[in-house]
C-alpha cells in the first residue's frame, strides 16, 4: 500500500496527495506574495516624495488594483488552502483530502487564473486600473479593453476557491477519524469549515457580479448603467455582499492557527475553546448583515445607516471573545518566545489595533470623514497584514520541521519577525495620521502636507520587503540543510500531526489512530 | 433524497454545489430586482415612478410645492438640453405640463435617454408623472431639435414638511443600443407618444 510519490514533474501535475497540493499551494501564494509585494513598492516608491517621479498615474492606478487583487486572491487565499491542504486531514486523522482529484484541479487552474490577469499588465490600454473593488461604472464605461481578462481570472479564481471550499466541507464532514466529534476537532479545523461554508455563499456572487459587468461590457445589458435603467450603486451592494464576508474569509483561518500556536509556547490548553467555536460562527453570521458599512457615503437613508453601524458593532463582541480568551491562554503560562510565538503575539496585539480602527469606521457620521482616505488604507493593512499574513507566517514557522523536517533557522527567524513588526508599524501607522488629516486612497500625488508621513511609510514598506527575503531565504536553507527536527517538533504540542514522523511521511492515517 | 448518489462525498459535493448555483442565479437576477423594489418603495436612489394614472381628486389650493428643474448632460453627449422654465410653482393634486428643449447640434442622427432623479429622496413616491419623455427613447437627426412634454402631479399626501422638490434629468446618449432602422422609425413617430394630452 505504502508507495512514494511519483518521479519528475509529472508527480506535481498529475498528483492528488494533499501534502504535495498543499505545497504547491503554498509556493504559489509565496511567489504571488512577492508579486503583490513589488507592485505595493511601487506604489510606495512613487509615494515617497509629493510630485510624479516614477509611473505615470495610469500605471499607479494598475499598481493599486493589481497589488490588490493579487494579495487577496493570490497570496492570502490560497496560503489558507494550502494550510487546510497539509493540516486538515493531519489534525482530523485521515489518510487525504475528500475529492482529491478536484484537489489537484482546484490548484492547477490558479496558475492560469494569475498569468492571465498578469498579462494584461503587457495589453495595450494596461492592466485594470480601477482598484480592487472595481466599482461600476469605472469598471464598465470606462474601462481599459484589458478588462475582460480580468474578469475571466476572476472567474476561475473563483471556481478554484469553490472546489477547495466544496473539498475542505467533504473531508470534515465525512472523513474524520473514529471518536474526532465536531467539539474535539482542533479549532483551525473549525475555523476553516466555517470559511468554507462562507467561501460557498459568496464566491458565486462574486462569479455574478463580474458576469454583469461582462454582460454590461459585451452584451448590450444596463445591471449599471443609468442610461439603460440600471444603477451603479447596485454594483457597490453586490459586490460588498460578497467583499464583507470575503474579508473574514481572509481572517478566521487565522484565528484558528494562533489558537493552535498559542497553547503551544504558552503551556497551556487553549482557554474557552467552546466559546471560540461560537464566536467564529457568530462572526461568520454576522458578516453578512453589514456590506453597506463600505458604503455609507452613497447616500444611505438613515435607518440604513443607524442599522449597519450597529451591526458593524456588534462583531467587537465574538471578535472581543477571541482577544480575550488567547490572552487568558497566554495569563500565567510558561510562555517561551519562539517565532511563531511572536508572530501570534504581535498577530494578537496588532490586529486588536486594526480592530479598534475598524470600530472607528463603523461609526457611520464619523465615517464621512475617513471614507476613501488613507485612515481606511491603515485600518485594513492592520488586520490584513498582522492579520492574514502574520498568522500565515506563524502557521509556516511552526508546521515547517514537520513538513520537511528540518528545523529552521531560529535566530534569523527572530531577525525576520523584528524586521517585518518594525517595517510593518513604520509602513502603516503612519497612515493613520495622514488619513486623517485627509490625504486620499489611490492617488499617485498629495499635498505637501502628507510629505514626512509618506517617506516614513515607504521607509517601513521596503524595509517589510526586505525581511520577507529573509523569509524566503530561511525556508530555503531550511529544507535544503536545516538541522534534522524532532518527531514533536515542539515542547507538548497538542494535535495529531505530531505523532507522526517529521518530515510527514506521504501517506499518513491511513489506518484511522487511536483517540485518546 | 433517494435520487442522491450513495457516497457520501458525492452526496455533499451535490448538495454543497446546488448551494452554489443558487448563490450565483441569487446574484444576478434575484438581487437586482429586489434592489429596485427596495428602491421603489423607499424612493431611494431618487427614481421617479413609471407612467402614473391620474384619478380624480380635489385640488389643494391650500399648498404651494415649488418645483425646480435641472438638466445634466452625460458625458459625451453633445445635445443642448435643458428645461424651458427653471421654477414653477403648483398645488397638490393639480396637473401641470412643463418642457424640456434638446437639440442635436452634432451631424449626425442620435437616440438619448433621459434618466430621471429626485431630492428629496422622500417626495419620490409622491410626484406621479402623468406622460413624460423619459419614459421612452428620443431620436432626434442631425441638426434637429424637439420639444420634450412632461406632465405631472404632485400627491396630495406629500409630507408638510416638504415645500421645494427638485427634478434633474440627466441624458445619455443611448445611439449604440438601437439599429438605424429602429433610430429612423423612432424619429419618424416624433419625439413623444402624447396619451396624455388634455
Amino acid at each position: 500500500m505504502a508507495h512514494g510519490p511519483a518521479k519528475g514533474i509529472t508527480r506535481w501535475l498529475y498528483t492528488t496527495n494533499h501534502k504535495d497540493i498543499g505545497s504547491m499551494y503554498l509556493w504559489f501564494s509565496f511567489a504571488m506574495f512577492f508579486l503583490g509585494g513589488i507592485f505595493a513598492l511601487v506604489i510606495r516608491a512613487e509615494l515617497f516624495q509629493p510630485g510624479l517621479q516614477i509611473v505615470e498615474p495610469n500605471f499607479f492606478n494598475q499598481m493599486t488594483t493589481m497589488h490588490g487583487l493579487v494579495m487577496v486572491f493570490g497570496a492570502v487565499m490560497p496560503a489558507f488552502v494550502g494550510l487546510a491542504n497539509w493540516m486538515i486531514p493531519m489534525h482530523i486523522g485521515a489518510p487525504d483530502m475528500a475529492l482529491p482529484r478536484m484537489n489537484n484541479w482546484s490548484f492547477w487552474i490558479l496558475p492560469f487564473a494569475f498569468a492571465m490577469l498578469s498579462s494584461t499588465l503587457f495589453m495595450q490600454g494596461g492592466a485594470p486600473n480601477f482598484g480592487w473593488t472595481f466599482y461600476a461604472p469605472l469598471s464598465t464605461t470606462y474601462a481599459p479593453p484589458s478588462v475582460t481578462f480580468f474578469i475571466f481570472a476572476v472567474h476561475i479564481m473563483g471556481a478554484s476557491s469553490i472546489m477547495g471550499a466544496i473539498n475542505i466541507i467533504a473531508t470534515i464532514v465525512n472523513m474524520r477519524a473514529p471518536g474526532m466529534t465536531y467539539m474535539k476537532m482542533p479549532l483551525f479545523v473549525w475555523t476553516w469549515l466555517i470559511t468554507a461554508f462562507l467561501l460557498i455563499a459568496v464566491m458565486p456572487v462574486l462569479a455574478g457580479v463580474v458576469t454583469m459587468m461582462l454582460m454590461d461590457i459585451h452584451f448590450g445589458t444596463s445591471f449599471f448603467d443609468a442610461a439603460g435603467g440600471g444603477d451603479p450603486v447596485l454594483f457597490q451592494h453586490v459586490f460588498w455582499f460578497f467583499g464583507h464576508p470575503e474579508v473574514y474569509i481572509m481572517i478566521l483561518p487565522a484565528f484558528g492557527i494562533v489558537s493552535a500556536i498559542i497553547p503551544t509556547f504558552a503551556r497551556k490548553p487553549l482557554f474557552g475553546y467552546a466559546s471560540m467555536v461560537y464566536a467564529t460562527a457568530a462572526i461568520a453570521f454576522l458578516s453578512f448583515v453589514v456590506w453597506a458599512h463600505h458604503m455609507f457615503t452613497v447616500g444611505l437613508p438613515i435607518a440604513g445607516e443607524l442599522f449597519f453601524m450597529w451591526a458593524t458593532m456588534l462583531i467587537a463582541v465574538p471578535t472581543g471573545v477571541k482577544i480575550f480568551n488567547w490572552v487568558a491562554t497566554m495569563f500565567r503560562g510558561a510562555m517561551t518566545f519562539e517565532t511563531p510565538m511572536l508572530f501570534s503575539i504581535a498577530f494578537v496585539i496588532l490586529f486588536t489595533i486594526g480592530g479598534f480602527s475598524g470600530l472607528m469606521l463603523a461609526i457611520a457620521p464619523a465615517d464621512f470623514q475617513y471614507h476613501d482616505t488613507y485612515f481606511v488604507v491603515a485600518h485594513f493593512h492592520y488586520v490584513l497584514v498582522p492579520g492574514a499574513i502574520f498568522s500565515i507566517t506563524a502557521g509556516v514557522y511552526y508546521w515547517l520541521p514537520k513538513w520537511c523536517g528540518n528545523m529552521y533557522n531560529e535566530t534569523m527567524g527572530k531577525m525576520h519577525f523584528w524586521l517585518a513588526f518594525i517595517g510593518l508599524n513604520v509602513t502603516f501607522f503612519p497612515m493613520h495620521f495622514s488619513g486623517l488629516a485627509g490625504m486620499p486612497r489611490r492617488i499617485p500625488d498629495y499635498n505637501m502636507m502628507f510629505a514626512d508621513w509618506n517617506m516614513i511609510s515607504s521607509v517601513g514598506a521596503f524595509l517589510f520587503g526586505a525581511a520577507q527575503v529573509m523569509f524566503l531565504y530561511n525556508v530555503i536553507a531550511t529544507i535544503v540543510s536545516g538541522k534534522k527536527a524532532t518527531d514533536e517538533v515542539w515542547e507538548n504540542p497538542e494535535g495529531l500531526e505530531w505523532t507522526v514522523a517529521s518530515p510527514a511521511p506521504y501517506h499518513t492515517f491511513s489506518t484511522p489512530p487511536e483517540l485518546k | 433524497m433517494k435520487w442522491l448518489p450513495e457516497n457520501p462525498n458525492t452526496r455533499l459535493t451535490v448538495k454543497l454545489t446546488a448551494i452554489v448555483s443558487f448563490m450565483f442565479v441569487f446574484a444576478i437576477f434575484i438581487m437586482p430586482p429586489m434592489y429596485d423594489a427596495f428602491c421603489e418603495i423607499t424612493g431611494l436612489n431618487g427614481k421617479t415612478g413609471d407612467q402614473y394614472q391620474a384619478v380624480d381628486v380635489k385640488i389643494d389650493t391650500s399648498r404651494e410645492i415649488k418645483i425646480q428643474f435641472v438638466a445634466t448632460n452625460n458625458e459625451g453627449m453633445p445635445w443642448q438640453f435643458g428645461p424651458e422654465v427653471k421654477t414653477v410653482t403648483v398645488h397638490p393634486g393639480e396637473q401641470t405640463r412643463i418642457n424640456y428643449l434638446a437639440k442635436n447640434t452634432t451631424g449626425r442622427d442620435m437616440i438619448g435617454q433621459a434618466v430621471p432623479s429626485l431630492i428629496p429622496y422622500k417626495a419620490a413616491s409622491y410626484f406621479h408623472k402623468t406622460e413624460c419623455f423619459c419614459f421612452n427613447q428620443q431620436a432626434l437627426l442631425a441638426g434637429t431639435e424637439a420639444v420634450l412634454p412632461m406632465y405631472f402631479i404632485v400627491d396630495q399626501d406629500l409630507p408638510e414638511y416638504i415645500k421645494t422638490i427638485t427634478l434633474s434629468y440627466t441624458l445619455f446618449d443611448a445611439t449604440d443600443r438601437f439599429s438605424k432602422e429602429e433610430l429612423l422609425s423612432m424619429a419618424e413617430a416624433g419625439p413623444v407618444t402624447l396619451t396624455a394630452e388634455q
